[in-house]
């Protein structure tokens, strides 16, 4: 079984197709992930664990690729990591993120779980836009903590520099 | 003894409409011209087709098209999925549906209008797979965002920079430049344009990015004793894979212990493990390039340089004609068109018949691969 929150109502499912041009786009959980959009919103970063043999594994997926075992648990990670690459999209882009353009998107390996790469957006304080962080600061091995911030109703984690 | 494909099948036939940026005939309309142009090629009367192979994304279905170019009785049809790492798995399906009896004459196809089309990663409201949660709302929006993450980690950890992926885009434009059908035909590209170009995703810019076409094409495949009879030299399919490693995630492979080696390297270990020969012997290769990085991980997946090799490789004119190993010889995705990678296959052919526009001197084996970085597929065609 999957632990899940206490409260546990499935988010809202944001309504794309109403959508507005000049949006970011907000996540679609499916039903596996759920969990860690929920835990999101309560500023917790969670990664799904194997019950049984204790392995971490991401994306979320019903069972273990190791054991097996369809038990499954949400541990917090300490919400530490290092940039392992990035990527500065310029246009074409959805117009949201053309407006800040080029901004930057991260893949931050966790401290507790170094095969896991969030993707997430480097910005120089929860609520900052994307392009927040001036470039010279990119660098792949660069130390981040978490942050989260709200869009569209929906609760997303940003990353900050260890060292502003 | 065991079942094999091995040189059991013959790619006999070979069609193409031409590539342009917008052409005004529907898609269903260039599958069937480009279908009918390679049973042409191949002599054989579209009465007797039997057999279909496309992509999970090719728009013309084969009931639509068996129907408009008059096919007999099918009883051979497949689909594979993750867009361009399909290509190659249209023969192989098919090679081994006719090695086995299943059909006689199959035809694999692509037809797309992507240079007049909509661009799928604009429709976010329907094409959110179960990774988009986790890549998209952060702007990891097009290929190019996801596949410049694994290039920029790639040239951090291997010291490769962009002169190699420039190394990469030039060798296709040079070879597009003497392909008259070849979109970028008579258009030269120069160190200065590229490394002044616009970024799409920085670290790559809009020459590291394929081109957006209109077009189709098909070809014909058939088994090796009747492939003997039709109208040119049979091209043998030697060897064909696919490819999807343990634990991989499609073009965001980011979560697991080596997001470096990706589909190449499962699809090549079974493709070489077939073959009667290896790396060393292969006169000439169409290697999937929707991105210029795809040139080197794929040549470390198949084998023709060590891990972190790749982007040494095409150093010194490796990849042009008369160099170590001459690829996308019409100009490739980058330059000829992009159409899935199914010019690829085709060029592989007129490169065995010896008819290519840049032809290798006596080439007898060619390595043909699809999409690397999404579950793929490549076979190897000999002479
Ligand atoms: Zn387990």
């Amino acid at each position: 079984m999957t632990t899940a929150p206490d409260k546990s109502p499935a988010p809202a499912a944001p309504d794309t197709s109403a959508a507005s041009a000049d949006a970011l786009l907000v996540p679609v959980p499916d039903e596996d992930g759920a969990p860690f959009w929920e835990y999101a919103a309560r500023g917790e970063l969670r990664v799904q664990a194997c019950t049984a043999c204790g392995r971490l594994r991401f994306p979320p997926r019903p069972c273990c690729p190791h054991c097996r075992s369809f038990d499954s648990e949400w541990r917090r990670m300490s919400g530490r990591g290092r940039i392992w690459s990035y990527v500065r999209p310029h246009p074409p882009l959805l117009p949201a993120y053309a407006a800040q353009a080029p901004y930057n998107v991260i893949l931050v390996e966790l401290a507790d779980a170094p095969h896991i790469r969030l993707a997430g957006n480097l910005v120089a304080c929860a609520d900052a836009p994307l392009d927040s962080v001036d470039t010279t600061r990119l660098r792949i091995g660069a130390r981040v903590h978490v942050a989260f911030t709200e869009t569209g109703g929906m609760t997303v984690p940003r990353w900050i520099l260890e060292k502003p | 003894m065991a079942a094999t494909l091995k040189d059991a099948t013959a790619i006999v036939g070979i069609g193409q409409t031409a590539f342009a940026k917008r052409l005004p005939q529907s898609e269903k309309e260039l599958a069937c011209r480009a279908i009918l142009a390679a049973l042409a090629d191949a002599g054989i009367d579209p009465g007797e087709v039997d057999a279909f192979s496309s992509y999970t994304m090719e728009e013309t279905d084969e009931v639509e098209v068996a129907k408009a170019i008059g096919a007999g009785d099918v009883t051979f049809f497949s689909r594979i999925g993750y867009g361009g790492g399909g290509s190659c798995a249209t023969v192989g399906h098919l090679a081994a549906a006719v090695a086995t009896g299943q059909a006689t004459v199959g035809v694999a196809w692509r037809s797309r209008k992507r240079g007049s089309g909509p661009r799928p990663w604009k429709n976010t409201a329907v094409q959110l797979p179960t990774p988009g949660q986790w890549t998209r709302p952060f702007g990891l929006l097009r290929p190019a965002d996801e596949i410049g993450m694994l290039a920029r980690r790639y040239m951090h950890e291997y010291g490769a920079t962009r002169d190699h992926l420039f190394n990469v885009a030039m060798a296709c434009r040079n070879r597009a430049n003497e392909n008259p059908a070849a979109m970028m035909y008579e258009r030269p590209l120069t160190r200065e344009m590229y490394m002044t170009s616009r970024m799409i995703s920085d670290p790559l810019c809009l020459f590291d990015n394929c081109l957006e076409t209109d077009g189709a094409l098909a070809c014909v495949i058939v088994s090796a004793e009747r492939a003997r009879d039709c109208r040119h030299k049979p091209v043998y399919v030697h060897s064909a894979a696919q490819g999807l490693p343990s634990q991989h995630h499609g073009m965001v492979n980011y979560w697991n212990d080596d997001p470096l080696s990706g589909p190449a390297w499962t699809a090549a270990r079974h493709l070489w493990k077939q073959a009667d020969f290896g790396p060393q012997d292969v006169d000439v290769a169409q290697i999937y390039d929707a991105f210029t990085p795809l040139i080197p991980l794929s040549l470390e997946g198949y084998g023709f340089c060590g891990r972190g090799e790749g982007a040494a490789f095409t150093e010194g004119g490796s990849l042009e004609l008369g160099g170590r190993l001459p690829i996308n010889t019409g100009g490739g995705g980058l330059s000829e068109a992009y159409v899935h990678g199914f010019n690829l296959i085709n060029e592989g052919v007129k490169q065995l018949r010896g008819v290519s526009t840049a032809q290798v001197p006596d080439a007898a084996t060619c390595l043909v691969t699809a999409g690397e970085g999404v579950p793929t597929s490549a076979i190897l065609l000999r002479s």
